[in-house]
């Protein structure tokens, strides 16, 4: 069998491959035990979820007798999800166009392979290992009515600044959109600048040549050229912005009056206290 | 013309570390300034937080203070013994799926795999989860909670490391196999190695999710393993803690450290390690 496959040329050897079936190549047994986790832990739970949420209008309430039930059926039917679910799609958006703003700005700005654009580049990723809770905090004290930030301006106007940064029904959530973006723009900065190594010199040469100005080469040649780096951003900085919880119940905890009350801090506050309360002896 | 652009030059050439500096001034001088300040001053001093310096240095008491109460060492081998499990398993299950879901061109493994990668979209059902894990009795256990990592990020490493085999040229498993190479061989020596960089990117980007995940960890296992930002969380919001600043931002700099030292060190290693997954 082997004499006869390696006997044969290129193409009837990947043929009698096929033929024999890639099966025994790339056994099933790779694949299963991801699987058992992702079924068990990911998929079955997706399903229950919505079964649960489409039993809410009928009479299944007898039957799925677990506590809390109750709560989610009138909690559905008020508003809150709806509006939690509406406030988490802009923060998301919201988040997505700093976080690629800033981190691009900083990309253009720290582009040059010099010691302090390295050192500065250092700095920025800073906040991208720290934890998400305590970057809510540290923008939390900055930004209180009676906070630093609002000393500063003080200071610099000469005269008393107290502004509620996370007090508004309107604006406050763009400010915490802008700490997200904070925390990650050394990330999106990251992946600018290794888009923009990818870069040909010669392409921007050629412009140059051309009588393209900085902006203009930018503009049109090497942001089209950031394709894959933007896309990589912006998927990360949507899903991520998604799945937000901890900034947001660090500064605000979802107010004021529910304008920022992401899903996750909707769940948090049905659910989790509840549960957290039963766990904690 | 071409003074006038390379006067330009120049004094963008200047111009340009000034910038550097001053944005990374304002930006994250003024915040881990903030901290650093607010966490050496005593409860009456931080009761307001702001900029000035404090009358007298208290940072070492506070930093003791935190790293006793806040129950530091066991939360930060809390934080160890969900991350580092639930990393490997991803790494080594999600790598494995993907090469059979990426080399087998069937039907049905095109629906597994539309199936696996559709947690990247579909936030994990995290109440269900906490349900079926007292079922499972592994709520607020470390299993269960690695078992919920690994079910939220399977999903991602597929995604990208699927991608990543299918651009491995055939050729070279079957060279391999040519040689006798079992599967598990060929998967070992051939593929894992090129896999590399794809892993690296994974590796860091779940290690910084789940090192610092609060969420999940507050319904899985809240209250009862400590784990470094679970006890940010209750140090801030508990009633004994609350407004005190200078506790808070003790706790940040010791649970920053960690992840801190360990990003100095294997500074370039992270960096080109994100890089290279990321921009293909």
């Amino acid at each position: 069998m082997t004499a006869y496959t390696r006997s044969l040329p290129r193409s009837g050897r990947l043929f009698a491959q096929q033929a024999r079936g890639a099966h025994r190549d790339h056994p099933l047994w790779f694949l299963i035990p991801a699987l058992a986790v992702l079924v068990v832990f990911f998929v079955i739970p997706t399903l229950y979820n919505f079964i649960y949420a489409f039993t809410n209008w009928s009479s299944f309430k007898s039957e799925i007798g677990f506590v809390g039930f109750d709560n989610f059926v009138s909690l559905a039917t008020n508003g809150s999800l709806q509006n939690a679910i509406r406030v988490t799609l802009i923060y998301a958006i919201l988040v997505a166009i700093f976080q690629n703003t800033f981190g691009l700005a900083l990309a253009l700005l720290l582009e040059r392979d010099t010691r302090i654009n390295r050192a500065v580049r250092t700095a920025f990723f800073v906040p991208v290992i720290m934890s998400a809770l305590a970057v809510g905090y540290i923008f939390q004290a900055l930004l209180k009515p009676e906070g630093a930030l609002n000393g500063i301006l003080s200071t610099v106007t000469g005269s008393q600044v107290s502004i509620a940064w996370l007090g508004d029904t309107t604006w406050t959530i763009v400010i915490v959109a802008l700490i997200h973006a904070w925390k990650w723009m050394g990330l999106s900065m990251l992946i600018y600048l290794a888009g923009l190594k990818t870069i040909s010199a010669e392409v921007t040469e050629a412009a140059k040549i051309d009588g393209a100005g900085y902006w203009e080469t930018f503009a049109r040649i090497r942001f089209p050229l950031l394709a894959p780096a933007v896309t990589f951003n912006v998927a990360t900085a949507l899903l991520g912005s998604m799945n937000g919880f901890d900034i947001v119940q660090a500064t605000t905890e979802g107010g004021p009056g529910g304008t920022t009350e992401l899903l996750n801090i909707f769940i948090f506050r049905t659910f989790g206290q509840g549960l957290f309360a039963q766990a904690t002896p | 013309m071409s003074t006038i652009r390379s006067a330009r030059g120049s004094v963008g050439r200047l111009a340009q570390p000034v910038a550097a500096i001053v944005v990374a001034l304002l930006l994250l001088g003024i915040p881990f300034w903030l901290v650093l300040i607010t966490a050496s001053k005593n409860q009456a001093e931080a009761f307001t937080p702001n900029l000035q310096l404090p009358e007298h240095w208290q940072l070492t008491d506070n930093l003791v203070t935190v790293f006793t109460d806040g129950r530091m060492v066991s939360a930060f081998f809390g934080s160890l013994l969900v991350m580092v499990p639930s990393v490997a398993g991803v790494l080594i299950l999600g790598s494995m799926a993907s090469w059979v879901l990426a080399r087998r061109a069937t039907r049905l493994m095109a629906f597994v795999y539309a199936l696996a990668i559709s947690g990247i979209v579909l936030p994990p059902a995290v109440v269900t989860i906490v349900l079926l894990l007292r079922q499972l009795g592994l709520a607020g256990t470390a299993i269960g909670m690695i078992a919920v990592y690994m079910g939220m990020y399977l999903s991602t490493v597929i995604f990208f490391v699927t991608g990543f085999v299918r651009t491995i040229p055939i050729e070279l498993e079957e060279a391999a196999r040519m040689d006798g190479a079992s599967p598990a061989k060929v998967f070992r020596k051939v593929i894992l190695p090129l896999l590399v960089p794809v892993l690296a990117t994974a590796t860091i980007l779940i290690c910084l999710y789940i090192w610092n995940d609060v969420f999940y960890a507050l319904f899985v296992i809240g209250g009862r393993i400590d784990t470094l930002p679970l006890n940010l969380f209750q140090v801030a919001s508990a009633g004994l803690y609350l407004q005190n600043w200078h506790l808070i931002f003790a706790y940040i700099i010791l649970m920053s450290l960690p992840l801190l030292i360990t990003f100095v060190i294997a500074q370039r290693w992270i960096i080109s390690g994100i890089t290279s997954g990321a921009v293909k």
